[in-house]
């Protein structure tokens, strides 16, 4: 709020505070008065929420009478029992739930970036049909993500799966592959299905920023007869470097909440189990409420520092671009 | 318009003496012909009585199910009057729901005495029993006698027979063919069949009627063992992903020798369009050895009024219909649904269509109990360290001596003093 109001009037701040003219008392008022609603609403679905499942993370809530919730400190992350330590900082289900999602983000979002930016040069050349094959191309992201996940259950099924059948017929494999029942593939069918789904997303985002850039370099490229993959990595990619970081970004925040997706493929697997599988089975299958809401507020921080990670880090990395 | 709402009005009155007609919402199970079943049980209801049913339908799994009905009852809404209950609930949803004491009038007197008292909590009858469940052993009669086998009586027995048959069928041609197909993905169903191994090999229950867990015993140890065994070679891979639906859509397409699951699946697998009418047979599933014993979790529905509804006397009313002698003779005529009520046992019309409900009447008495009186609200978590711990196991992440050690130290993690 304070920052807002800074941003809207610098001249309140510290020793430049002058004698504000009745135009710019106006100008705020107004300001004010179109915002509100706004801000209204984001305080009620977004800020409440958010707020009461940090506050349920410090209480023993428990789902069959939320109404008898104690506040209990920090026990639900860390304390000391008996002389052994409990909680969700010393729970192995929890730590394995984080590195299962970090597994999966870091495979999916590496795959989707690099398939995305081939599918997003193809797409922004020129060739007959391209604006069918664009919009067919976004397919798998219209497709809600538990059609698309039972969907692909039934093709990954090892004994009526089309996808064993095919591997079969073409001699790749000699048995059929339980792919989502044994721990070595369940996450990669898991990637597998996550990289068919997002890759038009990453393709449209990237494609958005080929269609921005100025066509002199490569202009320039032609007359000095540079061949084209140099091109790519000289000229094309460092000029889509913010915007692929941006989808980057956004990809991976997604990825750190998956749910839906591995919960539909493999239900409670602990093999696949994500951050948000582990916060839903304690708050829904074990009524811990509490519990559940300390893990959904973890989770919460995680993906903050890494979002703050990765926006360092890539600032920093634009910067010496900018340096050379 | 005008003479049906009249009809309607006075069938009510005669029948069930209520001064109004209400809509009641049933939430029923849809594995199998259950919701087929459960619709036309509610129908006959709602026609006799004058009022309406809306049949919601629910996930198969019943881990999912509880999911849908915790959410559902702690936000305290009236949208379901009639809840389909797992024999397991009782003590979890109990609070939420209503007495029926009142209105059974003393039915429930005809039913196992074992599951009414499961179904009461604190003197209140929270449900009322409509099907029980104990896990039975599927086999293929035409395919035993091809090979010359008997079906098995012990574990090892059933091993070495599948083995024998499935290589058979697949040098005739049959790539797909697997000897046994059970419910092996890590959820409530492979609680049920790992309950059903360790406890035929008298390794106990997991945790005891008194509370002391159990379950990191030799015995316990052995039978996974040997389950583990299976896995890729009896077994298809795919089993450690797979709910009853999917064993039995292996099983009932001809591709398997065995299946371990809930008496439905006779029903169905003698149906007009299955491939294999008239060629199942079913035993008792076995001992884990020749002093072992054979045992079958006890599994179940009931039906539950919640606290919630608007109209819980109606709502009793069509559990108290449904519940009845006759839609439970029906229902398993039809269906093959076990019924609760003892005197259907000796009902020669029900034995005649599901002849294993009088040969395997002593399993169905002796049914093995989930730990879930004694656990109450811990039920869940024990129960999923428990099949996560069996999981570990099939997949051959762990040794079942490993894992049944981690095992015993989480559930006293849930334990600490007292469940």
């Amino acid at each position: 709020m304070v920052s807002f109001a800074a941003a809207l009037s610098p001249i309140f701040w510290g020793d430049q505070m002058v004698h504000q003219s009745e135009l710019t008392r106006a100008r705020l008022r107004s300001a004010w008065i179109f915002l509100a609603p706004m801000l209204i609403v984001l305080a009620l679905v977004a800020a409440w929420p958010l707020l009461r499942t940090i506050y349920l993370g410090f209480t023993d809530a428990n789902l069959s009478d939320p109404s008898k919730a104690q506040f209990i400190g920090f026990d639900n992350f860390l304390a000391k029992y008996e002389g052994e330590w409990s909680g969700l900082l010393v729970d192995p289900q929890w730590w394995n739930a984080v590195w299962n999602t970090v597994w999966f983000t870091v495979r999916s979002v590496t795959i989707e970036t690099v398939l995305g930016t081939i599918v997003a040069l193809v797409l922004n050349a020129n060739f007959p049909g391209r604006s069918i094959v664009r919009a067919a191309v976004l397919v798998p992201w219209a497709i809600p993500t538990i059609v698309s996940a039972k969907m692909w259950g039934w093709m990954l099924h090892d004994q009526f799966g089309v996808l064993n059948t095919i591997l079969q017929n073409l001699h790749i494999i000699s048995a059929p592959v339980a792919w989502t029942a044994n721990a070595d593939t369940a996450m990669w069918a898991v990637v597998i299905v996550d990289v068919w789904k997002t890759t038009p997303f990453m393709a449209l985002l990237i494609l958005a920023a080929l269609q921005m850039l100025p066509s002199d370099c490569y202009e320039a490229a032609k007359v000095d007869g540079i061949n084209p993959i140099k091109v790519f990595f000289k000229v094309t990619l460092p000029l889509i470097r913010p915007a692929l970081l941006v989808a980057v970004i956004f990809r991976a925040l997604d990825s750190l909440r998956i749910f839906d997706l591995i919960y539909v493929l493999t239900s409670n697997s602990r093999d696949t189990i994500s951050m948000s599988g582990y916060a839903r089975q304690q708050l829904v299958d074990f009524q811990e409420v509490g519990i559940g809401s300390a893990a959904a507020t973890l989770l919460f921080i995680v993906i903050a520092i890494i979002t703050v990670l990765a926006l360092t880090v890539g600032k920093v990395r634009l910067a010496e671009d900018t340096a050379r | 318009m005008f003479r049906r709402l009249l009809l309607a009005a006075v069938a009510s009155i005669a029948a069930t003496g209520f001064a109004h007609a209400a809509e009641i919402a049933i939430s029923c199970g849809a594995v199998g012909t259950e919701l087929e079943l459960c619709k036309s049980g509610a129908e006959a209801w709602a026609k006799k009585t004058g009022n309406t049913v809306k049949v919601v339908s629910t996930p198969n799994e019943t881990n999912e199910r509880l999911a849908l009905y915790q959410q559902l009852l702690s936000a305290g809404a009236s949208d379901i009057d009639v809840f389909q209950i797992d024999v397991i609930w009782p003590g979890i949803l109990g609070s939420h729901f209503i007495d029926l004491a009142p209105y059974s009038k003393g039915a429930e007197k005809d039913h196992f005495p074992a599951i009414v008292a499961n179904n009461t909590v604190d003197g209140k009858l929270v449900a009322m029993p409509w099907f029980t469940d104990a896990g039975v052993l599927y086999y293929r009669k035409d395919l035993l006698e091809k090979y010359g086998a008997q079906p098995p009586t012990t574990w090892q027995e059933l091993t070495d027979t599948a083995a024998k048959i499935q290589e058979g069928e697949r040098k005739a041609g049959n790539d797909k063919f697997w000897g046994f197909v059970f419910q092996g993905k890590a959820y409530e169903g492979l609680t049920c069949d790992a309950l059903e191994w360790i406890d035929s090999f008298g390794g106990g229950t997991i945790i005891d009627e008194k509370g002391a867990i159990t379950v990191n015993n030799p015995k316990a140890a052995a039978a996974l063992t040997l389950a583990a065994s299976w896995i890729g070679k009896i077994v298809p891979d795919g089993v450690l992903n797979y709910g009853e639906e999917e064993a039995r859509g292996v099983f009932q397409s001809g591709n398997a020798a065995f299946m371990r699951n809930w008496p439905y699946a006779w029903a169905l697998g003698n149906g007009a369009d299955s491939p294999i009418k008239g060629k199942i047979g079913v035993a008792a599933l076995p001992k884990g050895a020749t002093d072992g014993k054979n045992t079958g979790t006890l599994g179940g529905w009931q039906l539950a009024v919640s606290k919630y509804s608007k109209s819980p006397e109606i709502a009793a009313d069509l559990v108290m219909y449904l519940a009845s002698l006759d839609v439970q003779k029906s229902r398993a005529i039809k269906g093959s649904f076990e019924p609760t009520i003892v005197a259907l046992y000796q009902d020669k019309e029900v034995l005649t269509d599901v002849p294993f409900f009088g040969s395997l009447q002593s399993t169905f008495l002796n049914a093995v109990a989930r730990p879930s009186k004694i656990t109450g609200a811990n039920y869940n978590k024990v129960s999923n360290a428990f099949w996560n711990a069996v999981h570990n196991v099939l997949s051959g992440k762990a040794k079942a001596e490993d894992s049944l050690a981690q095992l015993e130290s989480e559930l006293k993690r849930i334990k600490r003093s007292h469940w």
